[in-house]
């Protein structure tokens, strides 16, 4: 194990007395993980992808890209037309945020599914709560940079959310702006701070996995394990290489939208340059934000609104103390599996809401999803996990499966419900 | 023995897996380098048209090509004369002046007004051969933009161009 | 296995939000034509590309720009690919204002294939006091910029009619049942024979309306052929390897499962 490790070689135990990288390096090949690990634990590598991915192909188009007003969406169009494979690193980059999204939104819902975030795992979760409120800051900022209509109306909208503030709110959107209205200042601190964001991100990623790699990977059974046993197995090549299979599916998703449909996640408005006279008939944020965009316009009211959408991202930082089962893995859960499966539709509805407009049935709509949205963390968590009669877990993980009888029925469960 | 045939198909694959894992590597690098090579655009503007019509003998004028500066000079027979006098062996990168012209245009001389040691501009009329003198590291250059003492390597280069009639030179 | 079906799922139904957000609004739905540049091989018919072309600059260039397009473009792979003489021609046939020269003044000169297109108006409010009030939007991204698409914009171009009892036009705005809402300042400029097609092709309102729509999508995107072809080429490669990497899988995960 990487406690005892030395290296083989004299340089190499010369280097690793001064700087132990190679203790490091051999702790993360070694790291006993959970054998019986699914494919929704791929997740959490192909967000590391999508993470380097971003910078990657960020740095590139900062190269390029011109952070002013009358200059900026020309810099798009000349990335698009003129430098040599701009238009293919633009492409990745702009569906790469859909897919980051896309990953995140399944690696929360894989926690949520089994109890990732319960105890001994609350700072993991809190940290990756950090990471999701840092990823829609940075989202958000990168799409205000090609200066289209909807950058210009987007950035509008969601700098003025902060007006709702009693008494400073004038003066803070006016801070923000460095303007009277979103503006070429405007523009260029977003710049800045989108290039910034994403290194805060890399170093909380790196704090989630250390924090990760304390009390060790959850599991779809949702028990404890002992570490290194029978029931774990390296890291490397193991989990690598069932991660890479994982990742290259997920690549070719990304793909597929790269090459054959590169805007269709977007919005035709924003091939538009932006124009402070005229507001686009519909303002829709990206697909990944329309839930908590449903829950802002559910509220008549400008602060209640706002008060609600940021409660709505906070209260999952209050998450593992909201759920007052002992159990972890939904599998053996009867009831909360189901209000499990009900906030996905519902997180479904609103995002579905969230992206027509804000009148009649519609809103009718929200107002329930909404409800129901607070409904299941701060009344139902509590309540199930109080009441809710749990199915008996196994007492290892490899147990069952030598029998061939509980995880392999576990297995077929977990593959028919998701 | 179907031990060791295991291990090789083992083997076998491995390889093979990490050989097309390998190529999609690289095959992705390529357009991450060649992002930063000149574009479209640039390469697109890799040509200057120079009127030369006011140009007196004996003078010299400067325009910008590919962001470079470029000496376009109107010779003096002397000066003709002169760089056609020296001997190659005197020189640290032997060149003929008459290959450093056109033919039939011997005045002229269009060079990349860039100094062959380290990219700075020589100054005109300066340093000890009747040319030019970069004044970074002391290079001296002939009138023929010949390099004849200092750290340059080699003589001011010569970019492409033509004259496209009588009163312009077309750069690049 | 099962798992993927729903992660693809899930992009469908990311697909029909963005779908059905498309078909908001009151105008008439688009017609659908089936461009030779749609599905994954698409490419653009170049002949189409060259005459739609000729109706741009015959017919629309008086009002619209297209200022993120330069001449050397029509003669790059993927384009309307003019041979290099025929881009030098058409280049020159413009008159670009240049310098300011050795004495500080600006000239015009004859344009050159590192140019941008000509803009007909300085600027846009210039376009827009020139157009009664409407600024012709500049059309280098028109197709990516409208929902709809190509289709939408060759719906507008044969979309006029009278229009409908109980709707009445100020002057200077025309009746388009496929525009949003309905109203458009543009009037309809194509008329049968409008334009010579150098190839014979009959110029028809309905055949022009379809070239130069032809010419707008590449504009808007002139990287299509290269994107198309490239995206075969890694997907191929991707499921190659992939199925290398399964099978890699199986026999590494095999040493566990022999284990148990």
């Amino acid at each position: 194990m990487s406690e005892n490790y030395t290296p083989d070689s004299k340089v190499g135990k010369w280097f690793n007395d001064r700087l132990p990288l190679l203790s490091l390096a051999s702790h993360l090949k070694d790291y006993p993980t959970p054998k019986n690990l699914n494919y929704w634990w791929t997740f959490g590598g192909i967000l590391t992808f999508c993470l380097i991915t971003q910078i990657v192909t960020g740095i590139v188009l900062a190269m390029h890209y011109v952070a002013h007003a009358d200059l900026a969406f020309g810099s798009v169009e000349h990335i698009m037309r003129d430098v040599n494979y701009g238009w293919l690193i633009r492409y990745i980059h702009s569906n790469g945020a859909s897919m980051f999204f896309l990953a995140v939104y399944i690696h929360i819902f894989r926690s949520l599914f089994y109890g990732s975030y319960k105890s001994p795992r609350e700072v993991i979760w809190i940290i990756g709560i950090l990471i999701y409120l840092l990823m829609m800051a940075a989202a958000f900022m990168g799409y205000v940079l090609p200066w289209g209509q909807m950058s210009f109306w987007g950035a509008t909208v969601i700098t003025n959310l902060f007006s709702a503030i009693p008494l400073v709110g004038e003066s803070i959107t006016t801070w923000l702006w460095g303007a009277y209205s979103v503006d070429n200042p405007t523009l260029n601190r977003f710049f800045s701070l989108h290039y910034l964001i994403p290194f805060l991100i890399l170093g909380l990623v790196v704090l989630h996995i250390w924090a990760l790699h304390v009390p060790g990977n959850n599991n779809p059974v949702g028990i404890d394990i002992k570490k290194p046993s029978k029931d774990t197995v390296p890291f490397h090549p193991y989990i690598t290489i069932k991660d890479i299979f994982a990742l290259l599916m997920f690549t070719i998703l990304f793909a597929g939208f790269v090459f054959f449909a590169p805007n269709v996640l977007g919005h035709s408005d924003n091939y538009i340059p932006a124009n402070p006279m005229v507001t686009p008939a519909h303002i829709v944020p990206e697909w990944y934000l329309l839930p908590f965009y449903a829950i802002l316009r559910s509220v008549p009211d400008k602060l209640g609104g706002v008060i609600l959408m940021f409660s709505a991202i906070f209260i999952l930082f209050i998450l593992p103390w909201l759920d007052t089962s002992k159990v972890r893995s939904a599998v053996y859960r009867p009831i909360y599996k189901q209000f499990f499966w009900i906030l996905v539709i519902d997180i479904f509805l609103l995002g579905y809401v969230g992206a027509m407009p804000a009148e009649g049935l519609y809103l009718v709509l929200a107002r329930v999803g909404t409800i129901y949205y607070f409904l299941h963390f701060l009344v139902v968590l509590p309540l199930v996990g109080y009441f809710e009669k749990t199915d008996p877990i196994p007492i290892s993980i490899s147990e069952p499966v030598m029998t061939g009888s509980a995880n392999l029925g576990l297995a077929k469960k977990t593959d028919e419900k998701i | 023995m179907t031990d060791t045939k295991k291990t090789n198909r083992r083997d076998f694959l491995f390889t093979a897996t990490y050989t097309l894992g390998a190529i999609g590597v690289g095959a992705t690098i390529w357009p991450f380098i060649d992002q930063m090579n000149p574009d479209k655009s640039v390469q697109a503007l890799a040509t200057t048209e120079v009127d030369i019509t006011n140009i007196e003998p004996g003078k010299s004028i400067t325009v910008l090509w590919r962001g470079k500066p470029v000496f376009l000079k109107r010779r003096t027979p002397e000066e003709i004369a002169e760089a056609r006098s020296v001997s190659l062996n005197e020189l640290k990168d032997p060149e003929k002046d008459e290959d450093r012209v056109k033919k039939g245009n011997d005045e002229w001389l269009v060079m990349l007004g860039v100094c062959t040691h380290l990219g700075c501009v020589p100054l005109a009329d300066k340093g000890d051969y009747n040319g030019w003198f970069c004044p970074c590291h002391g290079s001296h250059y002939d009138v023929s933009g010949r390099i004849r003492k200092g750290p340059a390597p080699i003589n001011m280069e010569i970019p492409k161009y033509e004259f496209v009639d009588n009163n312009t030179i077309k750069i690049g | 296995m099962k798992k993927f079906k729903i992660l693809l799922l899930t992009a469908l139904f990311l697909f029909s939000i963005n779908l059905k957000l498309n078909a908001a609004g009151e105008q008439a739905e688009p017609i659908k034509i089936d461009w030779s540049f749609k599905g994954l091989t698409g490419k653009f018919d170049r002949s189409s590309l060259q005459r739609g072309f000729q109706v741009y600059k015959e017919v629309c260039a008086s009002c619209h720009s297209m200022q993120y397009l330069s001449y050397r473009n029509l003669g790059e792979p993927g384009g309307p690919e003019f041979s290099e003489a025929e881009v030098k021609a058409i280049a020159a046939s413009f008159e670009v204002s240049d310098g300011p020269d050795a004495q500080g003044e600006m000239f015009t000169r004859p344009g050159r294939p590192s140019d941008k297109f000509v803009s007909p108006y300085p600027n846009v409010k210039a376009a827009a006091a020139a157009n009664g009030g409407a600024y012709p939007p500049d059309m280098s991204v028109l197709v990516k910029a409208r929902k709809g698409g190509a289709n939408y914009i060759y719906s507008v171009l044969v979309g006029y009619e009278d229009p409908p009892a109980g709707v009445t036009l100020d002057d200077g705005v025309y009746y388009n049942k496929y525009m949003i809402g309905n109203k458009i300042k543009m009037p309809n400029n194509l008329s049968d024979g409008l334009v010579e097609y150098a190839d014979g092709t009959s110029a028809t309102v309905d055949q022009m309306a379809k070239d130069v729509t032809t010419f707008l999508a590449w504009a808007a995107e002139p990287e299509l052929e290269e994107r198309h072809k490239t995206g075969i080429k890694v997907m191929i490669y991707l499921i190659l390897l992939s199925i290398l990497v399964y099978l890699s899988m199986k026999k590494i995960w095999s040493r566990i499962d022999s284990e148990m």
